[in-house]
């Protein structure tokens, strides 16, 4: 402020002025930029990859822009009251009331209920994809399975893949409370709810990877139900669905196969299923590829083998009110060949 | 002149006509979707025959507000000259309830359209 004040002849006054104006556009820009950088990322619905959050997008930018009207309609006339000079006529008063209460609103909000409905049939809009999808909600992880035409079906969890440029329909249910899964950046969020089966259309308009999450409260580790969406081109697509189908692979070091040896004799095939071993459970994640998978735990930790041995030692303070019961107990190099196990089933 | 020579009535029930218009609507554009939906067409299929049914319901609802609302106009005749007064008399509060009821006939019609909508955009029970 003080370089400011030093004249109050005409000419310093036009300068201050350009000053003034030049750092508010300075501010401005900077504002602006920090509020995209803050829409951008792989969890942003205003940074769409998909057909389904670029109509979402696009209603939200156009609600923005209205609001900004409304709002700068209102302030106008606020100066207008606090300025004029003469009293208003008889009929300005139910002028006002009648086209600023009713008429106005009246359109408004016609506009916007007509958009949204038109928007409604193709975000709705069954197509027979394939494969078909069926996720299903568990406290407090994603239960993923493809179901190709050729009858393969292929169980996962924590992750989907899915090819660039054309539909995916979801079936979604729960196995437990009501979840909500959403995907901000390719699509609107959809209940999953227990006994009943919903569905949401993918549509996915780029490649890349992208954050999903449960969007209703399912309990104590609601926050660490995440999961990750990886976009591809199609033959990535259908190379990486071939490989999901397969069994796991054999144990390529001997500290791995000690792994699997313990992973059997510990009992934890009572819960999680690895395909082409004796571990046949469903309570808890298939685990027949977990090592090739982008996170683990619901898109909490990277699948690292670090992370395997944090997972298994302590998940109760990984994901409070999980169900998985900690292996702290076991020796620590007992821990590592598990993990080694588990990193390497890619 | 007969409306002057007849005494007003006072009574509030055409001032609820409107917004029971509105309900009956609202309840039967449901029930119908929901029994369609749930025992004829089933998951996936075409509103078809009742989105025709919204629409007779429509055009039924909008007809009883026409009649609710013309009712009303009749009401709001104009304020008889004379010195200031209270405003209450059994003349007054007639044209109150007229006024009222022609405004809550309009809240309704446009909700009976904005109900009706629904029905004009989606056309599958999915």
């Amino acid at each position: 402020m003080t370089r400011f004040a030093l004249s109050s002849s005409p000419d310093t006054a036009s300068g201050r002025r350009r000053r003034a104006t030049i750092r508010a556009t300075d501010l401005a820009l900077l504002a602006g930029v920090a509020a995209l950088v803050a829409c951008a990322g792989p969890q942003s619905a205003l940074d769409p990859a998909g057909r389904g959050a670029e109509r979402i997008a696009e209603l939200f930018w156009w609600m923005t822009a209205g609001t900004v009207v409304v709002w700068a309609a209102v302030m106008a006339l606020a100066f207008y009251v606090s300025t004029r000079r003469r009293e208003p006529g008889p009929r300005a008063p139910g002028v006002l009331i009648v086209g600023g209460g009713v008429v106005l609103p009246v359109l408004v909000l016609t506009a916007l209920l007509i958009w949204g409905l038109a928007l409604l049939p193709s975000l709705l809009a069954g197509v027979d994809a394939e494969p078909t999808l069926f996720v299903t909600g568990r406290q407090f992880w994603w239960e993923v399975v493809y179901r190709t035409s050729d009858g393969r079906v292929v169980p996962l969890a924590n992750e989907l893949r899915l090819p660039v440029g054309r539909p995916a329909v979801l079936q979604l249910d729960s196995h437990d409370v009501i979840h909500s899964l959403w995907i901000p950046a390719l699509a609107g969020k959809v209940d999953m709810i227990p006994g009943r089966v919903t569905r949401l259309t993918l549509e996915p308009s780029r490649t890349g990877v992208f954050r999903g999450l449960c969007a209703e409260y399912c309990g104590l580790s609601h926050a660490h139900m995440a999961f990750v969406v990886a976009v591809t081109e199609e033959h990535e697509f259908a190379e990486w669905l071939a490989h999901q189908a397969e069994p796991a692979s054999a144990p390529a070091s001997p500290l791995a196969a000690r792994g699997q040896e313990l992973l059997l004799a510990h009992g934890c095939g009572a819960c999680h299923t690895i395909r082409g071993t004796l571990a046949d459970g469903d309570v808890g994640p298939d685990l027949t590829h977990v090592g090739g998978r982008l996170s683990i735990a619901a898109g909490t930790l990277s699948s690292d083998p670090r992370a395997f041995q944090r997972w298994i030692e302590a998940p109760e303070q990984v994901k409070p009110g999980v169900h998985m019961p900690a292996f702290a107990m076991l020796p620590q190099a007992d821990r590592e060949a598990l993990a080694a196990y588990l990193e390497g089933l890619k | 002149m007969t409306d002057e020579s007849r005494p007003p009535r006072e009574n509030l029930w055409l001032l609820t006509a409107a917004p029971f218009i509105w309900l009956a609507h609202l309840l039967l554009s449901y029930i119908t979707g929901a029994v369609w939906c749930a025992k004829i067409a089933g998951r996936g299929g075409s509103l078809g025959a009742a989105r025709a049914a919204i629409a007779v319901y429509t055009l039924l609802a909008l007809a009883g507000l026409a009649l609710v609302g013309w009712r009303a106009m009749r009401r709001r005749r104009p304020v008889e000259p004379g010195p200031a007064r209270e405003y209450d008399a059994p003349g007054d509060r007639d044209r109150f309830l007229g006024r009222t009821t022609l405004l809550l006939t309009g809240l309704s019609a446009l909700a009976v359209v904005y109900a009706a909508l629904v029905a004009l955009f989606i056309r599958s029970c999915r």
